[in-house]
C-alpha cells in the first residue's frame, strides 16, 4: 500500500513538471522510504492525525521542550532549501543548513553510524513527501540552553561522528543487527542510560533508561532485568506484532513498533534479535531480598481482587490479550516506574497488522492507594519466579504526583 | 441551518452489531463508510472497567448502559380499541444506547433458526392445513436454513460462539442439539464448563427421555482468537453479563470482534452522541439522498450518502421508516401497508425448583452457561393432535447469583421484612430455575405504527405498539410450562412454582429484549418492508437490517439470526448491489 502511494506520488510529480525521475531512483526512493522505517522519522515528525512528517509533537526531556521540525520539502518552513550535503551532515554531525547545531534529542549520535548509500537513498525519500508548509518553532529550551552554539560544546564532550564499524569476527546477520541497533534503529536513545548531561553512557548500552515518565527496559540478554528468557523468535515477534508470550508493548515503546519496527523486514529483525541477543552478561544477578511476609500476604489480597480476573492466579495471563506477569520484562526491570504507572493510568497494547486486538488495562488510580499498589506490585515482583526489588509507596506516589501534573 | 457534509459513499445509522459488521464488510470492498451512533462511544477498559463493571445498583437496577426514555419511548397498548400510552420507563423490553447497542450488555445466547422456522407458513400448511394458522398472520421469510447456514458460520466464528454441534452436514453428533439443522462445522469453541444446576438439569432431562445440550454461548469457554485476528479472553464466570459490558473481553460484542480492526481503517469514521431524525428521500420518493442528524449541541447536519443502512435496534430501523416516509405504514384494518407489519415478541414462562439440601453456588455463572431442552422447540415435535403451533426452548441458564436481583423465595413469602430476609437466605444457594422461551406468531392486530398524540423531544411523533399475546400463543406456553412441571416433579425438591404466562401483555416486569418484526423481509412486496436481502422494496438504496425483518419470531434468542442477516445482507451489498447501484435486486 505504502509502496502504491509512493508510485502515485512520483508519477504526480512527474506530470506536473517536477523531477524527471528514472527507474534506479525509484528504486532508491523506495529503499529511502525503507531507511525512514528503519530510522522511526514519523515516529517524532508526524502528529497524530498530523500531516506525514510535518512536524510532531514537544518532546519533553530534562533539560526543556524540544519541537521535532517539519522536514517536508516545503521551502519556507520544511528541509526543501538543503541540500543532500546539508542532510549528511545533519546526520552525521548534528549541524544543519547553515551550520545550525541541533540537539540530541534528534539523535544523531546514532543516526551517524548509518553508511552513506542509506543517507542518500533516506534524503532521496525525503524529498518526494508531499510538502507541507507548517512552520515549527523546534527550540523551546529555556535560556541558556536554547543558545544552540553550546552544543558546540556539548558534541565535545559528548559526541564523536562515527562510522559503523563491522565487527569481522561475527556472522553477517549479527553485524546487520548491530548496524540497525545502534545506527537507524537508535534503540539506545531511549534503552541507555544517561549521564547528566543527556549523553547515552556507553558502558550501560541498552541496560535500561527512564524517559518521559516510563522506564524503557534493559533490552540486552540479562537473564533477570533483560532479553535473556526470550528466545529469538519471541523477540522478533514481540518486534512485528508488539505481543508475544513475554510482554504485550505499551506507551512510547507501542509508537515504536507501529510505526518502525512492525514494519521492518523479517531478516532484518532476525538480525536485530541476533544481535541483542549477544549483548550483556548476567554480572547483576545477585537476587534483592524477598519481601516481607506481610507486604506479600496484603498484596496477593490485591492481587486476588484487582488483577487476577485478567492475569490469571498464577500471573500467567492469556496469550495476545493479557500480558502473563510472571517472567514479564517489565515486571523484572530494577526501576518500577512503567509499572507503577501501568496501575494508575492503565495503557492500550499497540495495534499491528498480525495483533489488532488493542486490549487496554484499566486505570486503578482512583481505586488504590499508593501502599496497595506498592503492595500488589512488590508481591508481583516476588512471585511465580519473578525476583525484582520491592516497591515503596514513595515509588508509586511519585508517578501518581507526575501523572497528575 | 442545517449544515450540509461532505458525501459518502455509505451512512449507517447505528454501531451496532449490524452496524459494525457491515461497515467492516463494506470499508473491506473499499467505500467509504460513516455511523451516526446516538449514544456515546463505549470501550471496555475504559468504560467496563474492572473496578466498577460489576456494580449492579449502577448498571443492572439504574440501568445505566441503556436508552432511556426521555430519548426515545414508545406508546404502548394491547389491542386497537384502546388508547396507547407513553411507557415513562422502560420495563418489559430494555434497548440498547451507545456503540455497540444492546450487544454490549446482551447474555448471549446465540441461536439459529430451523428452515422449518424460515419456511414457516409452507411447512405448517403442508403438515397441519391452512386451518390451524388462519387465526395467524404468519410469513415465510423467503429463505431456507440451507441459503443461511454460512452466514451463520461467519457470525459464530466472529464471535467465537462456545457450543457443540448436534448435526455436522447431516451427521448427529453426541451431546449436540438432534433437532438442528446440518451445520458445515462445529463451533469455534467448546462448551462452557457446566455449573452444578444445569448438569442436574440435563441428568434428569435425559433421565426422562429428553434431549438437553449445552446452551450455544458468546461467553468464551476458552481465549480466542477470531478471523480478524481480535483475541478474546476465557470467560471468569462471574455473572455479571445481561446489563453489564465485560470487563475481560470474554463477551462477544462489537467491541471485542469487530471495532479493534474497523476503528483503526481511514475509510471508516463513526460520529457518536449523533440522532438520525430521517432519512432524506429524493423527489418522488424512490431514493435516499442522506440521513439528517442533530449532536448533542442541537446542531443539525445533513450527512449525504449513495447507500443507507439502517442498523438500529429493530424498533428503532421500524420508527425511522416511518418517519422517512420510506414505504407505507401497516393498516390493520384494511391490512394493507407493509411498515409495522408483524410486530412479534417472546412468549416465556418460568420454573423454579426448591431444594434443602443442595447447594448450587449460583455467583458462579456467566449469561449463556446452561443446558437447552428443544424437544418442544419450533416443529420439532408433532403439533397434529394438539391446538397450536409453535414452540419453546426449555432453558436451565442460571445466568447470575447477583446480590439484588437474585432474591428466589418460596411462594408466599412475604415481599419484605424479616421473614423476607430468612427466606432469601435459605433460597439463594438452595434454587434451581429453568425458562422456556416461546415463539410469538404474527396476528393481525399486533403492530407498530405511528402515536397520533405523542410525540418526543424533536417533535416527531413516537412509535405506538399493539400488543398482546395472541391464543396460539398462550396455549403453547401453557403446553411447555406442562413438560416443564413433568421435569420439575423428577428433580425432585420440596417444592416447585410455575410462573404460567397470562393475556394481556403487561409493559412494566422485564420479560425480553426480543422485539421483532415491523420491517419484514419476505418475497412478497404487498406483505413485506424488504426483500430478503434486506433491501427496501419502496427505496432501494436503502437496507433495514436487524430483528425487525423478522417475519415472526421463534422460540429462540434473536443475535444469532440478526447477525447471520447482517452477513447475508453485506455479501448481497457486496457482491450483487454494487454492481449496479441503486437498482432493486429482486424484481417486485
Amino acid at each position: 500500500m505504502n509502496k502504491l502511494v509512493l508510485t502515485l506520488a512520483i508519477g504526480a510529480a512527474a506530470l506536473t513538471g517536477g523531477p524527471a525521475w528514472s527507474a534506479d531512483q525509484a528504486d532508491q526512493i523506495i529503499r529511502g522510504q525503507y531507511q525512514a522505517v528503519l530510522g522511526d522519522c514519523a515516529g517524532c515528525h508526524t502528529r497524530a492525525e498530523g500531516k506525514p512528517l510535518a512536524g510532531g509533537l514537544p518532546l519533553e526531556t530534562p533539560f526543556g521542550a524540544l519541537v521535532p521540525p517539519n522536514i517536508t520539502p516545503d521551502r519556507e518552513t520544511g528541509i526543501g532549501s538543503w541540500s543532500e550535503a546539508d542532510f549528511r551532515s545533519m546526520m552525521k554531525s548534528g549541524i544543519g543548513h547553515n551550520g545550525v547545531r541541533l540537539y540530541p534529542a534528534m539523535p544523531y549520535p546514532a543516526y551517524t553510524r548509518m553508511n552513506d548509500r542509506d543517507i542518500s537513498d533516506l534524503w532521496a525519500y525525503l524529498t518526494t513527501v508531499q510538502p507541507v508548509s507548517n512552520k515549527v518553532e523546534a527550540n523551546q529550551l529555556p535560556f541558556p540552553l536554547n543558545i544552540r552554539l553550546a552544543m558546540l560544546g556539548w558534541n565535545a564532550l559528548n559526541f564523536t561522528e562515527a562510522s559503523f564499524q563491522p565487527d569481522p569476527s561475527k556472522p553477517a546477520e549479527w553485524n546487520r543487527g548491530a548496524y540497525i541497533v545502534q545506527g537507524a534503529g537508535h534503540c539506545g536513545t531511549c534503552h541507555s542510560p544517561k549521564s547528566f548531561l543527556g549523553a547515552d553512557k556507553d558502558s550501560e548500552f541498552l541496560q535500561g533508561a527512564s524517559l518521559q515518565g516510563w522506564f524503557a527496559p534493559d533490552i540486552t540478554n540479562n537473564a533477570q532485568s533483560g532479553l535473556g528468557k526470550w528466545s529469538e523468535e519471541d523477540l522478533v515477534k514481540y518486534l512485528k506484532t508488539g505481543v508475544n508470550a513475554h510482554s504485550i508493548a505499551s506507551g512510547p515503546m507501542a509508537e515504536a513498533i507501529e510505526n518502525s519496527t512492525s514494519k521492518m523486514t523479517d531478516p532484518d529483525l532476525k538480525a536485530v534479535a541476533v544481535y541483542l541477543k549477544s549483548l550483556g552478561s548476567d554480572v547483576d544477578s545477585a537476587q534483592p531480598a524477598k519481601p516481607d511476609a506481610t507486604r506479600m500476604t496484603a498484596g496477593e489480597a490485591i492481587y486476588r481482587d484487582n488483577c487476577s480476573a485478567c492475569h490469571g492466579g498464577d500471573g500467567a495471563g492469556s496469550g495476545a490479550l493479557f500480558p502473563s506477569l510472571a517472567g514479564n520484562s517489565i515486571v523484572a526491570q530494577g526501576s518500577s516506574e512503567t509499572l507503577a504507572r501501568l496501575v494508575l493510568a492503565g495503557s492500550q497494547a499497540v495495534h499491528t497488522a498480525d495483533a489488532p486486538t488493542t486490549p487496554a488495562m484499566p486505570s486503578l488510580a482512583w481505586r488504590l492507594k499508593d501502599q496497595e499498589v506498592a503492595d500488589v506490585l512488590t508481591y508481583v515482583r516476588a512471585s511465580w519466579g519473578n525476583a525484582a526489588p520491592a516497591v515503596s509507596s514513595g515509588d508509586v506516589a511519585a508517578v501518581r504526583k507526575e501523572l497528575t501534573q | 441551518m442545517t449544515k450540509i457534509l461532505p458525501r459518502k459513499d455509505v451512512v449507517i445509522v447505528g454501531l451496532g452489531w449490524t452496524g459494525s459488521i457491515l461497515a467492516h464488510e463494506l470499508t473491506d470492498q473499499g467505500l467509504d463508510v460513516v455511523a451516526i451512533e446516538r449514544g456515546p462511544w463505549r470501550d471496555t477498559a475504559t468504560d467496563f472497567n474492572i473496578g466498577y463493571a460489576q456494580d449492579e445498583l449502577r448498571y443492572s437496577i439504574r440501568r445505566d448502559l441503556f436508552l432511556q426514555p426521555a430519548v426515545e419511548t414508545m406508546t404502548v397498548r394491547n389491542d386497537p380499541s384502546q388508547k396507547a400510552l407513553p411507557m415513562r420507563d422502560f420495563g418489559s423490553f430494555l434497548p440498547g444506547n451507545g456503540v455497540g447497542g444492546a450487544g454490549v450488555h446482551w447474555n448471549g445466547h446465540t441461536w439459529r433458526f430451523w428452515d422449518s422456522d424460515f419456511q414457516i407458513k409452507t411447512n405448517l400448511t403442508k403438515k397441519y392445513g391452512a386451518s390451524r394458522i388462519a387465526d395467524l398472520q404468519v410469513e415465510d421469510w423467503g429463505v431456507t436454513g440451507a441459503e443461511m447456514e454460512p452466514y451463520y458460520d461467519q457470525f459464530e466464528y466472529l464471535a467465537g460462539i462456545s457450543g457443540k454441534a448436534g448435526n455436522i452436514k447431516g451427521q448427529l453428533q453426541e451431546g449436540g442439539n438432534p433437532f438442528e439443522d446440518p451445520r458445515s462445522r462445529d463451533y469455534p469453541n467448546p462448551p462452557m464448563q457446566m455449573t452444578y444446576a444445569p448438569t442436574l438439569f440435563a441428568e434428569v432431562g435425559r433421565s426422562i427421555g429428553l434431549h438437553p445440550f449445552p446452551t450455544p454461548s458468546a461467553n468464551m469457554s476458552r481465549a480466542y482468537v477470531n478471523p480478524l485476528g481480535i483475541a478474546m479472553g476465557q470467560c471468569t464466570y462471574c455473572g455479571f453479563c445481561e446489563r453489564f459490558g465485560c470487563a475481560n473481553y470474554s463477551k462477544s460484542s462489537a467491541q471485542t470482534t469487530v471495532l479493534p480492526v474497523l476503528m483503526k481503517k481511514s475509510n471508516f469514521e463513526v460520529r457518536t452522541d449523533s440522532e438520525v431524525l430521517h432519512v432524506d428521500l429524493a423527489p418522488g420518493g424512490k431514493s435516499a439522498r442522506g440521513v439528517t442528524y442533530v449532536d448533542t449541541s442541537g446542531e443539525e447536519y445533513f450527512q449525504p450518502a449513495d447507500l443507507v443502512l439502517l442498523c438500529a435496534y429493530g424498533l428503532h430501523n421500524t420508527r425511522l421508516m416511518m418517519l422517512s416516509g420510506i414505504g407505507k405504514i401497516y393498516d390493520p384494518g384494511s391490512g394493507e401497508g407493509t411498515v409495522g407489519r408483524n410486530y412479534c415478541y417472546q412468549t416465556n414462562a418460568g420454573v423454579q425448583v426448591f431444594f434443602d439440601d443442595k447447594n448450587f453456588n449460583p455467583f458462579i455463572a456467566a449469561g449463556a452457561l446452561g443446558q437447552t431442552i428443544d424437544d418442544y422447540n419450533g416443529d420439532a415435535f408433532d403439533h397434529g393432535a394438539l391446538d397450536f403451533v409453535g414452540g419453546a426452548g426449555i432453558n436451565c441458564i442460571p445466568t447470575n447469583g447477583r446480590p439484588i436481583g437474585t432474591r428466589p423465595t418460596l411462594p408466599g413469602t412475604p415481599k419484605w421484612g424479616s421473614a423476607w430476609k430468612k427466606a432469601t437466605v435459605e433460597g439463594y444457594k438452595s434454587t434451581l430455575g429453568y425458562s422456556s422461551q416461546g415463539s410469538s406468531y404474527a396476528t393481525r392486530n399486533n403492530y407498530l405504527d405511528l402515536d397520533p398524540t405523542y410525540k418526543d423531544r424533536f417533535g416527531r411523533p413516537l412509535m405506538r405498539m399493539t400488543f398482546d399475546f395472541p391464543d396460539n400463543d398462550i396455549r403453547m406456553s401453557n403446553y411447555v410450562c406442562d413438560r416443564m412441571e413433568e421435569i420439575a416433579k423428577a428433580l425432585g425438591g420440596k417444592q416447585y412454582a410455575v410462573s404460567r404466562r397470562k393475556k394481556g401483555w403487561d409493559s412494566v416486569p422485564y420479560q425480553s429484549t426480543h422485539n421483532t418484526g415491523g420491517a419484514i423481509m419476505g418475497t412478497d412486496p404487498k406483505k413485506s418492508a424488504v426483500n430478503t436481502f434486506l433491501q427496501s422494496w419502496d427505496v432501494p438504496n436503502v437496507f433495514v437490517i436487524g430483528a425487525s425483518a423478522f417475519p415472526q419470531n421463534a422460540g429462540k434468542n434473536p443475535t444469532g439470526t440478526v447477525g447471520a442477516l447482517a452477513f447475508r445482507a453485506a455479501d448481497a451489498i457486496r457482491n450483487q448491489y454494487l454492481r449496479n447501484p441503486g437498482a432493486p435486486l429482486v424484481q417486485a
